[in-house]
């Protein structure tokens, strides 16, 4: 899917602009501003705690930023999830384990204006067979896959999942996939949170980067993992919490902890140049990585404190 | 028509639903998984009726005379208000137990109104405190409670209608109280407002202190209005007082925490 082919003149399926959110004192998410198309599937690719279900708290209605502005197709959240334009499938929770698979499909149909059919409901989601069984009875991955269906109830043009597979083991990632896959091919726009670089590889066509509440990367799974096979430069600088990577030619990130200022790098060896030649640092040290390893780098933080 | 530029959002293509997501449909799918819940039943269906049996089928009780009936129509009156209350006020906590499985906010990626969602939950707390009242009222028939068909009636419709009072309760308690056992706090607190209220003795046998306050509990008035037409006596201004203020108090607890509820999001 290119989504450069989109026109400039259509009406963006979600519109984020400069959203805050905060807990207290904590910022869950921290100035994000995020455009996507319809007919997009774009992964919210980070650790647990980077702001990835606030996000999409805020995308369903179900919390208001502190500030700055959201939409989806170009009304509020809410009158959009009333209208069943927007419908989730969330991690966890969300269902009564005395009803059986089919009540629960039907009950959720029965809510919208034109809920779908619940044979055909229970069908894409690949649960037909288990209709008459108890949700308690369900396996995770039958659960999960009974939101989905949920979710598909109204129809929806765009389905957010929120990190979808935690939890379920290889055969219930497998099944489930296979289920948004398929529904994937008829053009619906879907938004996924996830923590496994593999999946958003495998199944978006666009992953955001997402650490500590703000869009750190933007681009294909391609342009994602072509961040890690860059260079690294560190070295010890003392004096100095905050740079712009501007600040430093050939930098792409800057990150200080403590004394020691840590540079992802575009150029390695104009970075360091003007580290050794420009600034006081020493014990300058250049490394590469594979993928794996500047994923981790760039998902695992060891401040996370929330 | 794709040509022109759209001045409303396209969420107003799709339509909403009527009546806020109520229906029919809704309501069948709460009443049947209600009912396959086995607590609810052993608590709305069988513990009264029991209760009936133990208390008021005495040989003496059948015998000596209250106003139109009998003792045991008297009792029968009481513990058909009993279940009520039980069946009423385990209706409306259900809410708390739906939140704790996280429900309440699957409902949120809905369109259902909440005023919607408390309706449906009062109607089903109505509908478990009618059968609660007839299958009472069943047994009552055939173990020895006396009192003519309209009395029969008019303190079953009361003793349904008035426990109203207790789907408040139940909702209030639902939206205030964590957790999935919730039926587990509000138990033993039905029973002492059974107790406190005169509905397992009678308010009279008690000393007179505890039965002055006991006036003001809220299971009093909901007894005391469903047994009026079987004795004629009491006062029925102080009962509908009773109910009348109770309910205005639970309802505006229920409300209070109710847009608390749905204001946190």
């Amino acid at each position: 899917m290119d989504r450069q082919s989109t026109p400039a003149t259509g009406t963006s399926a979600v519109e984020m602009r400069d959203v805050v959110k905060t807990f207290g004192n904590v910022v869950a998410v921290d100035g994000v501003s995020l455009a996507i198309s319809p007919g997009e599937v774009v992964a919210l690719l980070g650790p647990n705690g980077a702001g990835k279900t606030t996000t999409i708290d805020m995308l369903l209605g179900l919390s208001r930023p502190a500030s700055g502005s959201v939409s989806v197709y170009g009304a509020p959240p809410r009158v959009a999830v009333a209208r069943g334009l927007v419908s989730a499938v969330m991690q966890t929770g969300g269902l009564l384990k005395d009803y059986t698979v089919a009540e629960t499909v039907r009950l959720t149909a029965s809510l919208f204006a034109s809920g779908r059919p619940v044979d055909e409901l229970l069908d894409r989601a690949g649960i037909a067979d288990i209709a008459s069984r108890r949700v308690g009875l369900c396996s995770g991955g039958q659960q999960q896959r009974l939101r989905f269906a949920m979710a598909l109830a109204p129809n929806p043009d765009l389905l957010i999942l929120d990190e979808p597979t935690t939890g379920l083991d290889v055969e219930g990632r497998r099944d489930f996939w296979a289920a948004i896959r398929a529904d994937a091919a008829a053009g619906r726009t879907i938004i996924f949170a996830t923590h496994y670089l593999a999946e958003a590889d495998e199944y978006a066509d666009r992953v955001v980067l997402i650490r500590r509440g703000r869009i750190v990367a933007d681009g294909t799974p391609a342009e994602i993992k072509a961040i890690g096979s860059g260079r690294t430069v560190r070295a010890t600088l003392p004096g100095r919490s905050q740079w712009d990577p501007n600040d430093i030619p050939g930098a792409r990130s800057v990150e200080v902890r403590g004394d020691t200022v840590i540079v992802q790098a575009n150029d390695s060896d104009a970075v360091a140049r003007h580290l050794l030649t420009s600034t006081g640092a020493r014990d300058l040290e250049i490394t590469s990585r594979n993928i794996e390893e500047a994923f981790l780098a760039l998902t695992n933080d060891p401040k996370e404190d929330y | 028509m794709t040509t022109v530029d759209r001045a409303l959002p396209q969420a107003m293509d799709r339509a909403l639903p009527r009546f806020g997501g109520f229906s029919g449909t809704f309501l069948a799918l709460e009443l049947r998984r209600t009912l396959r819940n086995r607590r609810v039943v052993i608590f709305t269906f069988i513990i009264p009726p029991v209760f009936f049996l133990l208390f008021g089928t005495n040989a003496a009780a059948k015998t000596e005379t209250v106003g139109h009936g009998n003792v045991t129509a008297y009792v029968l009156i009481s513990l058909a208000v009993y279940g009520a209350m039980l069946a009423n006020t385990s209706g409306g906590a259900a809410v708390s137990i739906e939140r704790a499985a996280g429900w309440s906010r699957q409902l949120r990626l809905t369109p259902l109104r909440p005023a919607a969602y408390v309706a449906i939950k009062i109607l089903v707390a109505m509908a478990l405190g009618l059968v609660s009242v007839v299958v009472t009222y069943a047994v009552g028939a055939f173990s020895g409670a006396r009192m003519p068909w309209y009395i029969w009636l008019g303190t079953g419709v009361l003793a349904w209608v008035c426990a109203l009072v207790f789907a408040a309760f139940g909702l209030f308690m639902g939206y205030l109280l964590p957790g999935e056992n919730v039926m587990q706090i509000l138990g033993p607190a039905l029973a002492l407002l059974a107790f406190a209220g005169g509905l397992f003795v009678p308010l009279d046998q008690m000393g007179h202190t505890f039965a002055t306050l006991a006036r003001f509990t809220p299971a009093y008035g909901v007894g005391e209005i469903a047994r009026y037409p079987l004795t004629g006596a009491g006062s029925l201004g102080a009962a509908v007082l009773n109910v009348a203020v109770w309910t205005l108090v639970f309802a505006a607890g229920a409300a209070w925490r109710f847009r608390r509820d749905t204001q946190r999001v």
